[in-house]
């Protein structure tokens, strides 16, 4: 136990079923959005996620948020992507979060620059989401920094990585969390989950390795607002499985009955989530719909949330 | 091979708009190999030059030479006895050529005509592609002889990321996913149990993040 004062590693203690979701900062300087999100999120989630300018979209930055978030009473978690800060402004980052109360970190690579507002930028990659995993925890465990240095005032942070079962190639999604996991990764939050099957099977490699036992899952979901965003998901996003008979259950259903279908999908997908051996979580990422991530919490009877001393 | 692609005919154009005599220069080595800037795109810029002048009532007067190399002063020297009768030297090498003129001839403005990309092989007559970066302090040995550092996008060294999709990298449905192509190599090799060893973080100071580098050979200095 390290005792990071994580919400979610308190909860893991106690043998407790983990709930995240997650906070886009805004497209400007207005902490009043980020507030007005997390009021919709209160007493619903244990910790909640700050991205870090998703899809490469100039955002507030993620340590911003969190801190307006921690001032509102949340345990906010830390996103950080390698594509725009090499291991100098990573490893500072990680001091000033910590420093600020900062509980936990999700360390991911990021996606490419290509998708967002400004193509044209110059990408950073000087080390990998694995590589950053590793860093914290020796930043925490050992007091050191990358170029081995003694950190005086070690960061105490609970470390976090992403799994996506849904990308190519297949058979390597386990042992590359195995790999998470060895660099010194404590919990994952998945990929959405949308093809239950497949997702089942990875989780019986994951349990094969016995990588449960040593890295709480938490399994990610996000629901449908209509039968086109269903299309989307499946078409446009890359790494993403959207099965074709969820397509078909969304088109089944009039339009106007399509966000309350999504959001039944989402539902039952939590629920069957739940009983699925090593799954110690639900993260819920309703993009730009926070106000609804209440009801989907209380429909699958996640609420209500553990009180934490 | 270094490999260029010839720049708009427009964009040369407005280099050399204000000059009546040019030096077009090309090289035998890579950019001829990669159909950039060989004796064969020398003659076919300067008719076009010629041309696109005439037709403006500019008329122009290009000597075409094509070197051995741009990289060595021996073969650059060859240029001395006339590179004083032009105004300006085009010249058709990769970046490290077009320096290495303008160097030798500092008296001469020297522009270029092709845009230097990477390192890489032919695919087909006709295509190319990028195989090194020159980070200078090779892994290939980790990786199935493919390099994560040139191939994926991101340059991940324990890849592939959450966009490798069918084999596909998440930024484009015609490029290979450089993680997908080390993994394929290792199990035809037999050596997946190297997937699952972490690459620790690179020292780039062999790169150019550590400045302009410079290689020397004490045993073979005159």
């Amino acid at each position: 136990m390290t005792n990071t004062g994580s919400n979610i590693e308190r909860i893991l203690d106690t043998g407790g079923f983990v709930v995240t979701s997650e906070c886009g900062p805004p497209r400007g300087a207005d902490a009043g959005v980020v507030r007005k999100k997390g009021e919709l999120l209160r007493g619903v989630v244990d910790a909640v996620n700050v991205t870090d300018n998703q899809t490469s979209v100039v955002r507030m930055s993620s340590l911003s948020a969190c801190v307006i978030l921690k001032e509102m009473g949340f345990d906010p978690i830390l996103q950080m992507v390698c594509r725009d800060r090499n291991r100098i402004a990573l490893q500072s980052d990680l001091l000033g979060a910590a420093a600020l109360g900062i509980n936990n970190v999700l360390c991911l690579s990021g996606d490419h620059q290509k998708f967002g507002d400004h193509p044209q930028a110059k990408n950073v990659f000087d080390i990998d989401s694995i590589q950053l995993i590793q860093a914290v925890r020796r930043m925490r465990d050992e007091g050191k920094f990358i170029g081995g240095e003694e950190i005086k005032g070690k960061p105490v942070l609970f470390i976090g990585a992403a799994a996506n079962p849904f990308a190519d190639p297949f058979e390597i999604r386990a042992p590359r969390l195995g790999k998470k996991v060895k660099a010194g990764c404590e919990f994952i939050q998945t990929q959405c989950i949308y093809n239950l099957e497949r997702f089942e099977r990875w989780m019986a490699m994951v349990r094969d390795r016995g990588l449960h036992e040593k890295c709480a899952i938490l399994a990610g979901v996000t629901p449908f607002k209509s039968v086109g965003m269903a299309k989307y998901m499946k078409n446009q996003v890359p790494g993403m499985d959207v099965p074709d008979e969820m397509i078909e259950r969304m088109k089944g259903v009039p339009k106007e009955k399509q966000t309350e279908e999504g959001i039944k999908i989402c539902v039952e997908t939590i629920q069957r989530l739940r009983e699925i051996p090593g799954v110690r979580g639900i993260h819920i990422m309703a993009i730009e719909w926070e106000d609804r991530v209440s009801e989907i919490a209380k429909a699958a009877g996640l609420l209500p949330r553990p009180q934490l001393p | 091979m270094i490999v260029a692609n010839r720049k708009p005919l427009e964009e040369i154009l407005e280099m050399i708009r204000p000059y009546k005599k040019i030096l077009l220069l090309g090289c035998n080595e890579c950019v001829t190999v990669c159909a950039a800037g060989g004796q064969r795109e020398v003659g076919v810029l300067a008719s076009e030059l010629r041309l696109s002048r005439a037709k403006d009532g500019n008329e122009i007067e290009i000597r075409e030479h094509t070197l051995e190399r741009q990289c060595d002063y021996e073969y650059i020297d060859q240029i001395r006895p006339f590179v004083g009768d032009y105004e300006i030297v085009l010249s058709m090498a990769c970046g490290a050529g077009v320096q290495y003129v303008a160097e030798t001839c500092r008296s001469k403005l020297v522009v270029p005509a092709v845009d230097t990309t990477f390192l890489g092989v032919t695919m087909e007559q006709g295509v190319w592609s990028e195989r090194c970066q020159g980070c200078g302090n090779c892994i290939l040995d980790k990786t199935g002889g493919i390099c994560p550092i040139a191939r994926c996008a991101k340059s991940l060294l324990n890849g592939p990321c959450g966009g490798s999709s069918g084999g596909k990298c998440e930024i484009d449905k015609e490029v290979d996913c450089g993680w997908q192509l080390i993994i394929d190599r290792l199990q035809e090799l037999g050596q997946m149990d190297r997937y699952e060893e972490i690459i620790p973080v690179k020292d780039w100071t062999t790169a150019r993040d550590g400045g302009p580098r410079k290689r020397m050979r004490e045993d073979l200095r005159l």
